[in-house]
C-alpha cells in the first residue's frame, strides 16, 4: 500500500497541482456524473433537451432574417446551418460558464466538510456541458447531412479545434466567476447580463462581415467565442477564415484561463470559510 | 509507535465579521470608500479559534477530543482535514485520511439510494472499485434494500440517516476524522454504527479523531482524550482522567473572573452564570421534581441598548432540549440604563429528565442582528431521580426514556 504524506502549513497553495487533480480524476468524473443526473431528473425528453433548444432557437431566427440583408451576407452556406453551427458553440459556451460560476454555491455544503482539489467544481461544470454539447453536436451533423451540406476535410481538425478553444475559454470564465461569485454575490446577478450582452457580441445570428470595419470589429474579436466559432464554421465555408480573428481569440482564450486560475488559486483555500 | 499525524504549534484566526458571511461588491466599495476618508480608524477584530495547539497522534491512536462548544474542536479537525487552512504552525499526516464531518454530506434528493452511495462514497475518498465491491454490504448494512432504487426524496430521514451512516461505517482511510456526526439518528443504529467502528479500528489498528458531546461514546470508542479550552490544548492524557477533568470544569458556576473570556464589546459584560435551587443556593445537582433557576448576572457598561438574555439547554449526546429568550420582561423592549442586573430563568419541575444539562448563555438582539455575549456550555448541573414522592417515572423501573420527562395530566373514566 502507498504511503501518502501530506504538510499542511498556513496557505501556502501556489501551482497549479496538476498531479492531485489527477489523482482525483475519478471524483470529477462523479461530479459532472452527478451534475447531468440531476439536470435530467423528472424531465420526460431529458437529455432530448439539449437538441430541441437550439432547433428551436434556429427556427426563430430563420423565420425572421432568412430573406434579409444579415442571411445574404452569411456567406456561401444556407443561413440555418450558419445559425445552428453558432447556436451549437454558444449553447456550449453558455451551459458551462453559467453551470461552472454557480457550482461553488451549490456545492457549499460539500465544500464546507469535506477536502478535495476545489478545482474540481467548476471543472466538472464544463464537463458536464460537453455531454449535453455531444448531443446537440450529433444533431448537427445530422441536420448537415439532411440538407446536404458539404463539409470540408479540414474538420477532422478544426471541429475538435473550435470545441477544444471554447471548452478553455469557458473553463477560464466559468472558473474566475465561480470564485467571484463565493466572495461577491453580486455577479450572480450580474451574469444573465453579461451573457446575454456576449450573445449578442458573438458571431452567431449575423456573421462578421455585417460589422463595420472599425473599432467595433477589433473589439469582438477579443471575444474568444468568435475565434471558436470561426475555426468551427471554417471547413462549412472555407472562404469566411479571417486568421487575424482566430489569433486575437485565442490570445484571449489563453488570458482568459490564467486570470481565471491565478484568482481562483488566489481565493481557493477559504472557500470553506466564507461559502 | 509510528506517529500518524504531528500538529505543530496550529492556530486559526478568524475574523469577525458581523451579519453575513460573504460580502457584496457594495460593501466592499463602501468600505472601501470609508477607509478613505477616515483613513485608521476601522479596524478588524478577529479572534483565534486554535491557539498553539501541538500533540502527535500514534498509529492506532483514538483519540477523543472534548472541549465546550467553541472551544475549537471542529475548527481543528477542519484544519487536519485540509478544509480551511491553518494561520500558523505546520501538520505532518502519513496516511490517507477520511473526515466525517457529517453524514450524508453531498447527498441529493433526486438521486437514487444507490447513486448517492457512490457519489457520496467518492467524496469521502473511495475509489469506484472500492465501493463495487462493497456496494452489497453497505445497502445490507443499512437496512433499506427495498428502497435502494428510489429517488432519496422518497426515504424518511431516518432511513436517509441509515444510508449515510452506512456509507461512513465502511470508508477504509488509515486516518478517520469523526465530528459530533452520530449526535442525530436513533440510538440503536448509532450503537450498530459505533461497533462497526470500534471492530474495525481494533482488528485494523485505524487512527481515529473523534469530536462528540457524547461522553459515553467518547469513553467506549477511545484509549486516549485531549481537552481543548478557548482554543487551547489544556489536557492530554487518559480517557476517565480527561472527561472528568472536562466536566468538574464546566460544574463550576460560571464567573467571568476565573475565564479569559473572549467578550469584546463595550456594551455590556456577562459576571456569571449558575443554577440555584428556590432558595437561592447554588447546587449543581437537583431532583426531578426540584424548581431549577438558571441566574445570569451582567453589567450594562453604556445605556441605552435593547438587550436580550437568553439560554440554550444541551443534554449529554448535544441534543438541544430547548432555547429560552427573555421575552416577557419589560427590558425585552426598553432599553437597559447603565448597571449590573440579575436575570433569572425557572424551569419548572418535572420537565428535564435525568442526566448533565450543559447551559449555554447569550446576551444579543436578533432585531439588530448583534450578539454581545455568546457563550457556550458555560456551565452544567445534574438532574438525578427521586425514590419518594410522585415523577412521571412512577414505578417504572430503570431509566425512564425520552430528551423531556413532563408529568402530564392524566384522567380515566370508566365508559357507561
Amino acid at each position: 500500500m502507498e504511503q501518502i504524506k501530506t504538510i499542511i502549513k498556513p496557505s501556502s497553495r501556489t501551482g497549479l497541482h496538476l498531479k492531485e487533480l489527477w489523482q482525483y480524476r475519478e471524483l470529477l468524473y462523479f461530479f459532472a456524473w452527478k451534475d447531468i443526473r440531476i439536470r435530467y431528473k423528472q424531465t420526460v425528453l431529458g437529455i432530448l433537451w439539449a437538441v430541441l433548444q437550439p432547433l428551436g432557437l434556429m427556427l426563430v431566427f430563420v423565420l425572421i432574417f432568412s430573406r434579409s440583408s444579415i442571411a445574404q451576407a452569411a456567406g456561401n452556406i444556407p443561413y440555418e446551418i450558419f445559425v445552428l453551427s453558432g447556436l451549437v458553440i454558444w449553447n456550449l459556451f453558455y451551459t458551462s460558464v453559467s453551470m461552472a460560476s454557480e457550482s461553488m454555491i451549490r456545492n457549499a455544503d460539500i465544500i464546507r466538510k469535506i477536502y478535495f482539489p476545489r478545482l474540481l467544481i467548476p471543472l466538472s461544470a464544463t464537463a458536464a456541458a460537453l455531454a449535453d454539447f455531444l448531443v446537440a453536436f450529433l444533431l448537427f451533423l445530422a441536420f448537415c447531412l439532411f440538407r446536404g451540406q458539404p463539409v470540408h476535410v479540414s474538420a477532422l481538425i478544426c471541429f475538435p479545434a473550435g470545441i477544444a478553444l471554447l471548452l478553455l475559454s469557458s473553463f477560464g470564465l466559468g472558473t474566475l466567476l465561480s470564485a467571484l461569485n463565493v466572495k461577491f454575490r453580486d455577479f450572480r446577478y450580474a451574469l444573465p447580463f453579461l451573457l446575454q450582452f456576449l450573445f449578442f457580441a458573438t458571431h452567431i445570428i449575423y456573421p462578421p462581415s455585417m460589422v463595420p470595419d472599425s473599432w467595433l470589429r477589433q473589439v469582438l474579436a477579443l471575444n474568444p467565442v468568435n475565434a471558436a466559432i470561426a475555426i468551427f464554421r471554417y471547413p462549412l465555408d472555407p472562404a469566411s477564415a479571417d486568421l487575424s480573428m482566430i489569433m486575437m481569440g485565442t490570445a484571449s482564450c489563453l488570458l482568459l484561463v490564467v486570470v481565471g486560475l491565478l484568482y481562483f488559486r488566489k481565493t481557493e483555500s477559504y472557500f470553506a470559510d466564507i461559502v | 509507535m509510528n506517529t500518524m499525524i504531528d500538529i505543530q504549534d496550529i492556530g486559526k484566526k478568524y475574523q469577525i465579521n458581523s451579519g453575513t458571511s460573504y460580502l457584496s461588491l457594495r460593501d466592499v466599495l463602501s468600505r472601501g470608500a470609508g477607509r478613505f476618508l477616515k483613513p485608521g480608524r476601522k479596524k478588524k477584530e478577529t479572534f483565534w479559534a486554535l491557539k498553539d495547539v501541538s500533540f502527535k497522534v500514534g498509529e492506532g491512536e483514538r483519540i477523543g477530543i472534548i472541549g465546550r462548544n467553541g472551544a475549537g474542536k471542529s475548527t481543528l479537525l477542519k484544519v487536519i482535514s485540509q478544509i480551511t487552512p491553518p494561520t500558523t504552525g505546520q501538520i505532518q499526516i502519513n496516511g490517507r485520511v477520511a473526515s466525517l464531518l457529517e453524514v450524508g454530506t453531498g447527498f441529493h434528493p433526486e438521486l437514487t439510494g444507490r447513486e448517492n452511495i457512490y457519489f457520496n462514497g467518492a467524496i469521502l475518498g473511495l475509489r469506484k472499485k472500492e465501493i463495487d465491491r462493497k456496494l452489497d454490504e453497505i445497502v445490507a448494512f443499512s437496512g433499506v434494500e427495498q428502497f435502494i432504487d428510489t429517488p432519496l426524496k422518497h426515504f424518511s430521514s431516518g432511513m436517509q440517516l441509515r444510508l449515510a451512516f452506512s456509507v461512513a461505517a465502511h470508508l477504509e482511510p488509515e486516518i478517520l476524522l469523526i465530528d459530533e456526526v452520530l449526535a442525530v439518528g436513533d440510538m440503536e443504529f448509532q450503537k450498530k454504527c459505533i461497533g462497526k467502528m470500534e471492530e474495525v479500528s481494533r482488528s485494523e489498528g485505524r487512527t481515529i479523531l473523534f469530536v462528540s458531546h457524547n461522553m459515553s461514546y467518547i469513553s467506549s470508542l477511545c484509549n486516549k482524550a485531549i481537552l481543548l479550552e478557548k482554543g487551547s490544548l489544556v489536557k492530554e492524557g487518559g480517557v476517565s482522567e480527561v472527561i472528568n477533568e472536562y466536566l468538574t470544569s464546566i460544574r463550576k458556576p460560571f464567573e467571568s473572573e476565573n475565564h479569559s473570556s473572549n467578550q469584546h464589546n463595550d456594551t455590556v459584560k456577562l459576571l456569571g452564570v449558575r443554577a440555584i435551587d428556590q432558595n437561592g443556593a447554588a447546587k449543581d445537582s437537583f431532583s426531578v421534581n426540584e424548581t431549577i433557576r438558571i441566574e445570569m448576572r451582567y453589567e450594562v457598561l453604556r445605556g441605552g441598548s435593547v438587550l436580550w438574555l437568553g439560554y440554550n439547554l444541551h443534554n449529554e449526546n448535544g441534543v438541544n432540549i430547548f432555547d429560552t429568550h427573555s421575552v416577557n420582561t419589560e427590558l425585552y423592549r426598553k432599553p437597559h440604563e447603565k448597571g449590573v442586573y440579575t436575570a433569572v430563568a425557572t424551569i419548572p419541575p418535572h420537565l428535564l429528565n435525568t442526566g448533565n444539562f450543559f447551559v449555554s448563555a447569550a446576551i444579543f438582539n436578533h432585531l439588530e442582528r448583534i450578539i454581545y455575549v455568546h457563550e457556550k456550555d458555560i456551565t452544567l448541573f445534574h438532574v438525578h431521580d427521586v425514590l419518594d414522592g410522585i415523577t412521571a417515572r412512577g414505578m417504572s423501573p430503570a431509566d425512564f426514556p425520552g430528551i423531556v420527562r413532563p408529568l402530564l395530566e392524566w384522567n380515566i373514566n370508566k365508559n357507561e
